[in-house]
């Protein structure tokens, strides 16, 4: 159910993505194109890249990339052009500036405090002592006799 | 008629879970027998009138009738009967049904196979799965019911969403709940336990076939999603980290982390208050899962839930259950103490490696898909958290984790022989680099994703083929031995070999994949990479609720023939929605996958072709997981256990 849900939205019109007509004739352009459109969102669409939607607004916004490309930009010339008009959400990728830095750093920093608790856990494991075992109480040793016995 | 009887069964099962959910409480904490004893007909009783209710509603799909709010909404009179079954499902209320459905389903099962449980524990553990129930019905009774009927019936109903008509999505969200709520029995374990303040080997024990079970399903309904967006969007992706997607993803390592910890508790005694929290966190995850998917928070434009009312309802559940449960075990943690010792070397602290790993990837993935709205509610920006984040985020823990997968296997518990457990690895090492470093000057470009993936795969491949050869023994009849090793140990090396087969398949569909987009002239030949593809025909028909565009496509390679593909698109007319059947020529080294597009003003048509590399071992590699799983869940401990226990308790009457 999850991710039909998510489907429902991704896919407005599930055909085509990029089309014929907007692949610039340059290759090398076009892959990098390509590369740059994978990482910008298309707004109308749920988490769904402009390389894979066929919202038209991503078609313009593939074009405009293209034409940023065309015209010399480099790849953050032409991303930075996009984000100045269009704001911080339509990059995928988050800039790692200002309180960014703790999403990018949860996952170390959280594997160093994880891993320094497991290793003081595992410390303290290897130098207990094992813990006696519990005497028989005159009931079980007797049961235990008659087990023996038999 | 049926309607309201389903309805009325609904309510009465409310009523059969409050009561499970106090009486054998108070029994257990008094030590009264008699209503101990009244958990287990209750749990059954419960989960009939669930069924019978499901039932009813399911009836209502198949016959049509349009009385019904849900029916008109999700279904119409054309479509396919095994749609309008799976219809029931496919839509806010009933899979809500489902829902309890499920969690009914496992109270009962553990009513029925809980047998060798001690009384107490087992009036608790159905007393809290009963209290799951009373939560989601009361939400279901009160903000989403599925028996509401229309005041004036429609002629007909607004269709299925046809995305949800197709087979690999009919049997998804079923799955997918078998896993998610199965995690509650874990919790339910953890929380009876907590009450209890006794968790020993046997607890782990018992607690670990129904998290193995859970950890199937779960397996299972991500693989069945995950295959069907790659066949039916038309662009073969298999994975997006949506928030949606991640919701099943986050118990999934949860309960891969769960399922381990408890061998731990169940062998050494050891882990037993991390193990304890992991069952809790685990179905916490899969409430978070329910609360993003119904609420809309995540996700501002959605099918299931633009109601608040529903989230906060939700929030609430999960803010109860999440919040009772960590109080109690921040009372009891200090009741549970170690028994086990273990030195740094040792099977106990590889476990504790591959707990870390699994838990920090989940946490990466809960941050990454939380993060857009704590951002928006704190820093006041409004960003996105995409796939490239993810992509570098979590991938490194999972290269951790296929390192140190062999070695961990290796270990033996309590103390290790560090060099001794590595030796037998060396070889496995060395080829493993070897056929990294083949790949990496084999392929065009630099990346680095393909050969890492391709040395890990080979490495945890290697790995289970060793511990396998080790665990044979020496000399004569290796052979018979190996096929009589325990359940358990070819569940654990099947399951390692699919996770192996996966990490090849996701590195060759990242680092390999390629994609041609053009216009196609009817029978004129063109070429994409090394195949000749001409497209034959395009020809419109009728499908049983749809109108279809269907092409046909021969492909050659050097001169030989090598198959016809037939891509096709729908056209849903009643909910206006096209979709994409690709064609896809499947070999273990690539899928050739082509999508069929719009007809093109100046003639033919665009058609898109992608190469996409060992895409077949993803699923390969899923189902093998999934199979190691089953093994590990038939092994003879779990029922011999049941046998020992019970004899002791026949010899009383013969005293």
């Amino acid at each position: 159910m999850k991710r039909l849900v998510l489907i429902l939205m991704l896919l407005a019109s599930p055909v085509t993505a990029v089309e014929p007509d907007e692949i610039l004739s340059d290759p090398v352009l076009e892959q990098r194109a390509r590369e740059l459109s994978k990482g910008l969102r298309c707004l109308v669409c749920r988490n769904e890249s402009i390389d894979e939607s066929n919202a038209s607004l991503a078609k313009d916004l593939r074009i405009l990339l293209r034409e940023r490309l065309v015209a010399g930009d480099s790849d953050a010339q032409a991303v930075d052009f996009i984000v100045a008009r269009f704001g911080e959400y339509v990059l995928l990728n988050p800039r790692s500036g200002g309180m960014n830095w703790l999403l990018w750093g949860a996952g170390p920093l959280m594997l160093m405090l994880a891993g320094t608790t497991g290793a003081f856990y595992v410390r303290s494991r290897s130098r207990a002592k094992a813990p006696q075992d519990e005497e028989l109480s005159a009931d079980e040793a007797q049961k235990l006799r008659d087990i023996l016995n038999n | 008629m049926i309607t309201e009887l389903g309805h009325f069964a609904l309510l009465l099962a409310f009523g059969v879970a409050l009561v499970q959910m106090i009486v054998p409480m108070i029994g257990a904490a008094k030590g009264w027998p008699g209503w101990m004893a009244v958990a287990e007909p209750a749990a059954m009783v419960q989960f009939v009138l669930i069924a019978a209710s499901f039932g009813a509603l399911t009836w209502a799909f198949v016959t049509s009738d349009f009385s019904l709010a849900v029916v008109v909404s999700n279904s119409h009179s054309l479509k396919p009967l095994i749609y309008k079954i799976s219809g029931t499902w496919g839509n806010h209320e009933g899979s809500m049904l489902l829902w309890v459905l499920i969690v009914a389903l496992f109270g009962a099962m553990a009513a029925w196979f809980g047998g060798q449980l001690p009384a107490t524990l087992r009036a608790r553990v159905l007393a809290v799965q009963a209290s799951i129930g009373v939560a989601f019905l009361a939400f279901i009774l009160l903000t989403s019911n599925p028996f509401s009927r229309m005041e004036v019936p429609p002629f007909d109903g607004q269709d299925l969403n046809p995305l949800l008509q197709d087979p690999g999505l009919a049997f998804h969200p079923p799955f997918l709940y078998l896993g998610y709520v199965g995690l509650s029995m874990a919790f339910s374990f953890a929380v009876a336990a907590l009450i209890e303040g006794r968790v020993d080997a046997a607890w782990g024990r018992w607690v670990r076939p129904w998290t193995l079970a859970a950890w199937i399903f779960l397996t299972i309904g991500i693989g069945l999603g995950s295959w069907w967006a790659y066949y039916e969007l038309g662009w073969g992706g298999f994975w997006f980290w949506d928030p949606v997607e991640n919701a099943s993803f986050m118990p999934w390592l949860l309960a891969g982390a769960l399922l381990h910890s408890a061998i731990v508790v169940e062998k050494r005694e050891a882990l037993k208050s991390w193990t304890i929290l992991l069952a809790i966190l685990a179905f916490g995850f899969s409430l978070i899962g329910t609360f993003i998917v119904r609420s809309g928070l995540l996700t501002s434009v959605h099918a299931f839930a633009n109601d608040p009312e529903r989230g906060i309802f939700i929030l609430g559940i999960m803010a109860f259950f999440m919040g009772g449960a960590l109080v109690l075990f921040t009372i009891r943690a200090g009741a549970m103490e170690a028994k086990g010792v273990f030195s740094l070397a040792s099977r106990e602290s590889a476990l504790v490696v591959n707990n870390l790993l699994l838990a920090v990837a989940c946490f990466v993935v809960f941050v990454g898909t939380m993060w857009p709205l704590l951002a928006e509610l704190f820093f006041d920006r409004k960003l996105s958290v995409g796939p490239p984040f993810f992509d570098k985020a979590f991938t490194p823990f999972m290269v951790l984790l296929g390192l140190a997968l062999p070695i961990g296997s290796a270990m033996p518990w309590k103390r290790a022989n560090m060099r001794r457990a590595i030796y037998p690895l060396r070889y496995a090492f060395l080829v493993a680099v070897a056929i990294g470093g083949l790949v990496w000057s084999m392929q065009t470009g630099r990346s680095l994703i393909g050969p890492v993936g391709m040395f890990l795969g080979a490495w945890i491949l290697m790995g289970v083929v060793i511990d396998l050869a080790q665990r044979t023994g020496r000399g004569p009849n290796r052979l018979r031995r190996l096929f009589r090793l325990p359940g358990a140990d070819w569940g654990k090396a099947v399951a390692h070999a699919g996770l192996g087969i996966t990490f090849i398949g996701v590195a060759g569909i990242y680092a390999w994949t390629v994609d041609d987009i053009r216009v196609a002239q009817i029978n004129v030949p063109f070429e994409v990479f090394d195949y000749d593809m001409t497209l034959r025909s395009v020809t419109k028909s009728n499908g049983p609720n749809y109108v279809a565009t269907t092409a046909v496509i021969d492909v050659s390679q050097g001169g030989a023939f090598l198959a016809t593909l037939s891509p096709e698109k729908r056209f849903y007319p009643v909910a206006q929605m096209p979709t994409t059947e690709a064609a896809i020529h499947q070999t273990a080294k690539r899928d050739l996958y082509v999508v069929i597009g719009d007809e093109q003003e100046g003639g033919g048509w665009a058609v898109r072709t992608y190469i996409k590399a060992m895409t077949t071992w993803i699923w390969i590699g899923t189902g093998l997981m999934a199979l190691g799983g089953i093994f590990s869940l038939f092994d003879r401990r779990f029922r011999v256990a049941v046998g020992t226990r019970k004899t002791p308790v026949k010899g009383v009457p013969a005293e």
